[in-house]
Formats: C-alpha cells, structure tokens, sequence
C-alpha cells in the first residue's frame, strides 16, 4: 500500500527541511535569515518551557497535543538533536542490512536522569550543566561549536574571491573560539552522539534525553500508533531490525510506543505490509506490559572507544589551534605591532541587555549558542564558570555591543534574553565602566587621548585634569555612572593593551535609566 | 600610487551576478585552454600592443646652473615594488616584504635606454632602503648617464646634530655607490606646526647648510636646492635670502599639478597654490623640480563622468597622461618626479614624455575645469606618501584615506540615507572598509594624540580626518545618515 511508504517520505521532507533551517540559523552570520528562521528554535520543547510566555504555554499545548495524537512525532521532524541522530544512523547502515535489535526501555536511567534534570533546572545558577544534555541545546552548541566555522571559511573563501573581482557579494568574517571548554563539549557531544547513532541508532533519545522521557510519557497513550498485525506477520524480524529506536519486539508483535518516534521505517520495510499506523485500543497497552517482563535477548550497546575518542579530539583540537594561529599571521606589520587585549577581572559578570538579572538568565539560558553565533560584533563567548558553564558572558576585546544591534534578544528562544528595542537598548544599564588609572596612556605615554570620551554612546565620560589643582594637567576620563550603559565602547577603544584603562563590570539588576 | 587604477572595473556585482560570473569564467577558462591547444600557440598581428615607447624620443631640458641635459620625466625612487606585488598573499601588499630588486634593475634599465636620466630617492623613502636599492640598480651603468638627487632628510631630532646629520649625507654617498651627487635637497622644508623653529633645527642651528655649500664648492654636490611642502612663509624667506644673495638655489621642487595649481589653498588653507611658487621661481630663473604631478595616483584616478570627458578627447591614452603634459608644459619645469612602481606605469608615462605634446591654451582651459571638478570631490588630499607611519597606535592611516577617496571615485560614499543606492553604497563602503583595513587599524582605535600630522607634507590634520571618516562610518552603521 502506498500510504505506508508516504508516511516516511513525509516524516522525511519535514525533518530534513527543519534541520537544514535549524542548522542554517545557527549558521547565518548575516542577521538576515533569523527574522524568520528564529521560530524553529522557540518551537523547541524545553526552550518553550522556560520562556513561559503566552505564546510558548500555546507552544507547549500544541506539542504535547500532536504526540496525544501522533505519538512522538516531535522528535522526527522537530528536534534537531533526533533529525541529526537519524542522518548519523543513515550512515551506519551503509554497507550494514538489518543492523538493530530490540531492547528493553531503560526505564530507571531514562526517569532518574529526567528527575535530576528537572531538580537541577529549578535551582537557579546550575541551569547551565542541565542543558549539557538538553537536546537542542546541545545541538546549538555543535553547530556554532563545529558548523559554523566549516560555513564561515567556505564564506571566508568566496569573499577572497569577490574581493579580487571587485564585488561586495560576500564579506570575510574571523573564526575564533570562543571558548575551550564549550568547543570541547561541543566535540565530544558531537562525536558520543554521533557514535551511538551510527552503531545503535536512537540511543541517546531513549536514555537520556529529558524530553524524550517527557514526551514518551504522553506517547504512551496516543491517538494513533503503529501496530503489528499478527495475522499477517511472518516473524520475518525486519521490522526490529530497522527500529532506530529498538523498540520494537517483532517476536511479540509489540511495540514500546514510549520509545516509537514514528520514523515508518518498520512500516515501509515490512514485506507483509503487516505494519499499520492506526487507531488501537488501550487494551493492547497491556499486552505491551507483558512483553516487556518476557524475557528478551538483548545486544549491549558497545562500549564507545575512550582512547580512539581522545585522538580524533585532540587532533581535531589542534587542527583548530593551527587555524587560529594563522589567522594571526595574516595581521602585517609594517605597522606598529598590535597586541590582543585580554579580558579585566570583571567583579560581576556581563550579561546581554533584555537579560532582566543575572539571577534571572542564568536559571533561563539553556546555553544553545545561538545568541553567540549571531554576535555580529563578537561580544559575546560561553563562560567558563562551572556554575555557568556555556552561558553568554560579553567582553569587548573585538568589539563593542553597538546601539543599534539587537540581534541576542531577536533570537533568543528561552526568554533569557527578552526581546527589545534598539531604542530600549540605549537605556537598559547592563553594567558601568570603570577606570585603571595606571594603564591609561595619559599616564603611561603622557599623551592626551579622550578616545573613550569620544565614541561613547552615551555621553557618559567626561575629561577632566588629572590632578584636580592643575587645568592644564593631561586630561583623564571620568565617568558619569548614572549616564554608563555598559556597552563597552570605551574599553573597546581603549588604546591600552593588554588590559585597557576603562572596562566594564556587569550589574546584577538591569535597570532602565 | 597608481596601483589601484588598473583594477578599475568599478562594476556593481551582486551576489548572484557574482556566482554566475564565478561559474561563467570557469568554463572560460576551461574554452580559453582548448581554443589555445587549437591554435597552436599561434601570435597575430592585433596581439602586439601600439603602446610600446618609442627609443631615442624623449624631451629633454636645461639647467642653466651646470647645463644638465635633464629628461622632462625624472624616476621617483619611494614608491619601489617589493616582493610579491600589490596583491600579497593576503590580496594586498605585504608591508614587511623586501623591496624587489631584480624588477627594480629591470626598470631602471628600461628608463635608461627610453633616456630616463633623473633618478630622485632619499634616505628616508621606503623605510630607508630606497638609496641602497637605487645604488644598486644604478652603478650597473655608466656613472655620467645619469643624475643622481637625494635629500638630507633629517626629520628625526636625533638626525639634528651637526655630526648626525653630516653621516647622513656621507652614508647617501656610500649606498649610492658614487662620490658626488647632482641634486642635493633640504628635504621637505615647510613643514611643523612653527617652520623656522624647524628649519633652524634641521639646517641652520647645526651649521649643515653651510656645510652643503661647502662641499658643493669641494664638487661633491653639483646643485643645491630644497623640497618644499607647506608654509608659505619659509619659501619666500629662502627665496629673498638668495635675492640677498646669502644662499643660491640651483633648483627648487615643488608640489604642482594641475589640481594644486590653483585649489591647493583652497583643499587646506595652510597650503600654496602651485601657481604662486612656480611663478616665483620663474621670476628668479630657479629651475622647478616638480613632485606630485599624479597627487600619488590620485589624478590618475578619477570617477568616470570625469574620465569619460578626457577620453572624449584623447581616447588612445591614459588618464594620467594629462597630468603629466599639464606639468611639462610649462618651460620652466626642468623635470616632473614620477614613482612608477609598475613596468605598467614607467611605459605609460614613456609614452606621454617621448616627445612631449605640450598642452594648448583650450587644454589647459579644459584642465582648470577638470581641476574645478575633481576638486568638487571633496577627497581627502592624501597621497599615500607613508611619511606619518607608522602610528604608533596602529592606525593604518593611508590605507583608512585611500578607501574613503576609493569610495568617492566609484560613487560609493552615500550623502543621505534617502540615496537611490544607499544600501548599495553602505554595502561597498562597509565591507571594502574593513577589507582595506584590519578592524584595529581603522579610523575608531585613532586616539588623536596628533604625533602623525606634523610629518604630513600635504599638511591635513590627521586626527581630524579620521574623526571624520569614523562619524561617518558610526552614521552608516547606526542608520542616521
């Protein structure tokens, strides 16, 4: 029958062309495509959760409603993180027919690790660490951690093309880590995951993931659901051994719905056409509990390789650290040398204005990256701080967070950062800058500066004599903290390297001024 | 510098014309290989270019001072090719790279046989090693073909002291291979926010221009002139002392072409008109060494509603060709400084020496109007001489005035936000900015501590300009243009 194999050509098309956007907004660099790509990211389940807005609560009903109906077609089509899986699991089945088994749910992992996580994401200030295994979080972080720069240097190349033929098509944009730490989860996210869906398919999806647990719970009772017809199966096993998910026990013609994301895949294999995707009474709910006592043989996942993992990272790490050295290089020099500034000791971190408080984004932010990979200005980088581990802080080493960007809080999905306006953003106080007077060059090569003064948005620097009694004494910048946005300009600028002479300290209240 | 001229397609790519073309030129590529293979490799005659100059044409003209046959197009020695080109590995020119000396023997061979016989360098000129590469190139050929002028290019107070400045001369000696030099210049007098102060301290205080008469009486200095850029004030004052007749002046250079002739004053008040020294030179019969004829490329590069109305009249040559005719016109010009850093450049200008073709009063009239319009441009009158760097803050002061005058000749600089191709224009103005210069050498990082504009011959205060160009740029960026 036809509709068995449309079924999968639909699940198909739709996860495709989610993941393709949702991997084309973490890559996108331009601010374009975001206005209208952002919506893929507040569509996802726990972003939806946290925002806890009336158009997420509406979210969040439509979602669990589809799998009351559907099953758990979320994670086919919607999820990121389930669509990544299924293209690994692709890859695994080259050159290996029939590669799955059935096994039992992991029921005590999967729901001890859905409890800790829901302990851990009501404590504010450990939300970070949560997100380590939030799914589409820890998708955002591949992309922005390993796409994007793939996408940046293809960019990167075309731009050295345009260049030379006069055009202004394309522009080169730096690639840099941000963070050690982050690029490094991101990687062994990328390759644990990877792993465990070329050899097993759905693995992660049905002992870890949070949301999985969540949506299995309603799955369980959906409208409609596949279905095994016994009269026309020939225990020919096909179907469990396509089951990304090893949900299914062809011997007993049951299915664990909990488990099933609807792929079709045992549906389209079937040569009985014995599978359905139908209507079933609950009654068959507890046939299912039978067979989930009966025992079962069941393959262990294999162990994944630690020291082969380690290598790939490592090499893979190296190969970034060359990258970056030679992007260095390409700084010339029959100018005066320019040295990287480094990060001032910050008493309070920075967080992104349409942050309400720290206390507040630090319980909401799920750490995805996607604010950080739209950062035209590359503020923003993962923090380093264990109990904010992945969380955007801002510093203004390569530049300053401008008036009119207000790209962080345009994408947002969690409501950590709450959408502005630009003229908002000019009077939210995210932070106030600070003078070190011994790294000012008005003191170090006595020459008359004003550079910060001059480019602040705000108007909130003054030059004033550096010794009170003396007017005609080089003049230092004074800062009007009731006028200080904490945007960073001044620190920017400031021609002081390493550490520059002005820089900001974050306040923990955001106010309007 | 005349590099850019050569890339002047000017086109507005967008980004699918850009892949098409992308895509188009490939398979060009690949056609143009398979037609070659069929050819044979074949010449015919339409591939020979009726741009070669001519041997044994050049236009010559006479110091009266030691009756130098001098050639009407002289070799400026700052502007050298270095290694790599103008497209470095990075797609612009690599500032470290070593000055290519094989290209510049090359050149210097090739001005020698089309009768090129004035070669102008000085110790400062290409980070001070323009003289050796000059020596180099030159001693290969007989030592009485050719003049040699440098400079005493004192400008660094450590270079003040009688002693100092004395070795400077005589290391010009040994880099240039030779025991005597034809021109001698005071070089760049004119310039510092108080010219005498300064010009006491380079040349009077320290008894050094004594010391040049002196040795040109000893016959290890033939003429003895000044470069001026700046003050009017000190060029009349060495003009009167040689009507006193304290100190004579063999030859004088100055800035002149045709745009500073008569709007110099006008483009920054603390300038002269071109016309003003050249005729006050004329009056005293003091030959006029002309430096800048091109404004360092600039006149060669002009927007096209200008270029189109001088092809209209001389479509088989070069924009710069005027520029140069406009200078050598004049009788008392006795040779115009040229820095062709190109082959490209040397034959071109060749071309527009080898006779000379004096300009008509009707050209000169259509030059004053030209002049009337490039001057309407409003550029920023760098000519990328490289003489404020380096910052020592790392602002790439040349390359931020390049773009900004780039964008002006290709219509690129936006006047409102209204502009039919505003967000055409922000475009090639944003993106170009920060492919000329690196983030942290633009304009923003200038801190204004004003150590460059004292250095700059054509006199524009740095700090001001780059404040000017980094408004703009905050204009384009926030949208409130």
């Amino acid at each position: 029958m036809k509709h068995k194999r449309l079924w999968r050509i639909i699940r198909q098309i739709l996860g495709a062309s989610t993941f393709i956007l949702i991997t084309l907004l973490f890559l996108d660099f331009s601010g374009v495509l975001h206005k209208y790509l952002s919506f893929l990211a507040k569509m996802q389940f726990i972003a939806a959760f946290m925002t806890a807005s009336v158009t997420s609560v509406v979210i969040l009903i439509a979602i669990l409603a589809v799998t009351l109906v559907f099953g758990r077609v979320y994670c086919s089509v919607v999820c990121p993180m389930g669509i990544f899986q299924d293209g690994m699991a692709r890859l695994g089945r080259i050159g290996r027919k029939n590669p799955y088994s059935y096994s039992k749910a992991k029921n005590i992992l999967r729901y001890s690790v859905l409890v800790v996580f829901i302990v851990v994401c009501s404590m504010a200030g450990f939300a970070g660490l949560a997100s380590l295994i939030e799914p589409y979080s820890a998708y955002g972080r591949m992309a922005q951690n390993l796409f994007q720069p793939i996408y940046l240097w293809c960019n990167n190349l075309l731009a050295l093309i345009a260049e030379r033929v006069n055009s202004y098509a394309f522009y080169e944009k730096e690639v840099w880590i941000r963070s050690i730490p982050t690029f490094v989860i991101a990687a062994v996210t990328f390759v644990a995951i990877g792993f465990l869906a070329i050899r097993n398919g759905r693995t992660y999806c049905n002992t870890i993931c949070p949301v999985g647990s969540i949506l299995g719970l309603f799955s369980r009772f959906s409208l409609l659901k596949m279905h095994i017809d016994e009269e026309k199966c020939v225990g020919c096993d096909l179907c469990t051994k396509n089951c990304k998910a090893s949900c299914i026990n062809g011997r007993e013609h049951l299915i664990d719905h909990s488990r099933c994301v609807m792929c079709g895949d045992c549906m389209a294999q079937c040569p009985q056409e014995a599978i359905d995707y139908k209507h079933i009474k609950w009654t068959s709910e507890f046939a299912q509990k039978r067979a989930e006592d009966a025992k079962v043989t069941e393959q262990k996942p294999e162990k994944v390789d630690e020291g082969k993992r380690a290598f790939t990272l490592t090499s893979l790490m190296l190969l970034a650290g060359a990258a970056t050295a030679q992007t260095k290089v390409k700084l010339d020099g029959g100018l005066a040398k320019i040295e990287d500034k480094m990060e001032p000791k910050r008493g309070t971190p920075i967080v992104p204005p349409g942050a309400h408080s720290l206390k507040d984004f630090t319980r909401r932010c799920t750490a995805c990256q996607l604010c950080v990979s739209k950062c035209p200005n590359d503020v923003l980088r993962p923090s380093k701080e264990l109990t904010t581990l992945m969380q955007p802080r801002m510093s203004f080493e390569k530049g300053a967070c401008r008036v009119e960007c207000t790209a962080c809080s345009e994408v947002c999905p969690t409501g950590a950062i709450s959408l502005i306006t630009k003229e908002e953003k000019s009077s939210i106080k995210i932070g106030h800058a600070v003078w070190v007077q011994q790294n000012c060059v008005a003191v170090t090569d006595k020459v008359e500066c004003g550079n910060c003064a001059r480019h602040c948005p705000a108007g909130a620097i003054m030059m004033l004599p550096i010794d009170p009694k003396d007017e005609s004494s080089v003049k230092r910048p004074v800062v009007n903290e009731n006028k200080c946005i904490g945007c960073g300009m001044c620190e920017y600028v400031c021609p002081s390297r390493p550490y520059p002479a002005i820089f900001v300290v974050g306040e923990e209240e955001h106010e309007m001024i | 510098m005349k590099k850019d001229n050569h890339n002047e397609q000017g086109k507005k790519i967008t980004r699918r014309g850009f892949l098409k073309v992308l895509g188009a030129s490939s398979a060009v590529v690949a056609a143009g290989g398979l037609m070659e293979a069929c050819n044979g490799g074949k010449t015919t005659e339409a591939e020979t270019s009726p741009q070669e100059p001519p041997k044994g044409q050049m236009t010559y003209r006479t110091n009266h001072n030691t009756n130098d046959k001098v050639s009407i197009l002289g070799f400026g020695m700052m502007r050298l090719p270095v290694v790599g080109g103008a497209l470095g590995a990075s797609g612009r020119e690599d500032p470290d790279a070593p000055l290519d000396q094989e290209m510049i023997n090359r050149q210097v061979d090739y001005a020698l046989e089309h009768g090129i016989n004035y070669f102008d360098t000085s110790p400062a000129y290409c980070k001070g090693r323009s003289e050796e590469a000059t020596g180099i190139a030159l001693a290969r050929h007989k030592r009485t073909d050719y003049f040699i002028a440098t400079k005493l290019s004192n400008f660094a107070p450590e270079t003040w002291p009688e002693k100092e400045s004395k070795a400077m001369f005589e290391q010009s000696l040994k880099y240039l291979q030779t025991d005597y030099v034809d021109y001698l210049l005071l070089h760049s007098v004119g310039g510092g926010d108080d010219c005498y102060q300064m010009f006491n301290q380079r040349y009077m205080d320290n008894g050094i221009l004594d010391w040049l008469v002196e040795q040109k009486k000893k016959g290890r200095i033939r003429n003895l002139g000044f470069s001026f850029h700046g003050d009017q004030k000190i060029f009349d004052m060495l003009l009167k002392w040689m009507d006193e007749g304290k100190y004579h002046w063999d030859f004088v250079q100055i800035e002149m072409n045709y745009l500073d002739w008569e709007y110099a004053q006008q483009i920054n008040d603390r300038n002269v008109d071109a016309k003003y020294l050249y005729e006050e030179l004329t009056k005293r019969n003091i030959p006029a060494v002309v430096m800048e004829p091109l404004l360092g490329g600039r006149l060669a590069n002009l927007p096209d509603r200008i270029v189109e109305q001088m092809k209209r009249r001389e479509p088989d040559r070069s924009v710069a060709s005027w520029a140069f005719r406009f200078c050598a016109t004049f009788p008392n010009v006795l040779t115009s400084l040229s820095g062709m850093t190109y082959m490209e450049h040397l034959k071109d200008n060749l071309l527009s020496h080898c006779p000379l073709k004096p300009l008509t009063e009707e050209e000169l009239k259509f030059l004053a109007n030209i002049a009337k319009q490039v001057y309407d441009l409003k550029n920023i009158p760098c000519t990328g001489c490289q003489y404020c760097m380096p910052c020592p803050y790392g602002i790439d002061i040349p390359s931020i005035f390049a773009h900004y005058n780039k964008c002006i000749k290709e219509g690129n600089l936006a006047r409102h936000s209204k502009d039919e191709e505003y967000a055409r224009m922000r475009r090639a103005f944003l993106i170009g900015y920060d492919r000329s210069v690196p983030k942290l050498r633009q304009a923003l990082h200038c801190i204004g501590c004003n150590q460059c504009s004292p250095h700059c011959p054509q006199r524009i205060h740095i700090p001001e300009q780059m404040q000017m160009v980094n408004d703009y740029v905050e204009k384009l960026k926030q949208g409130t243009l």
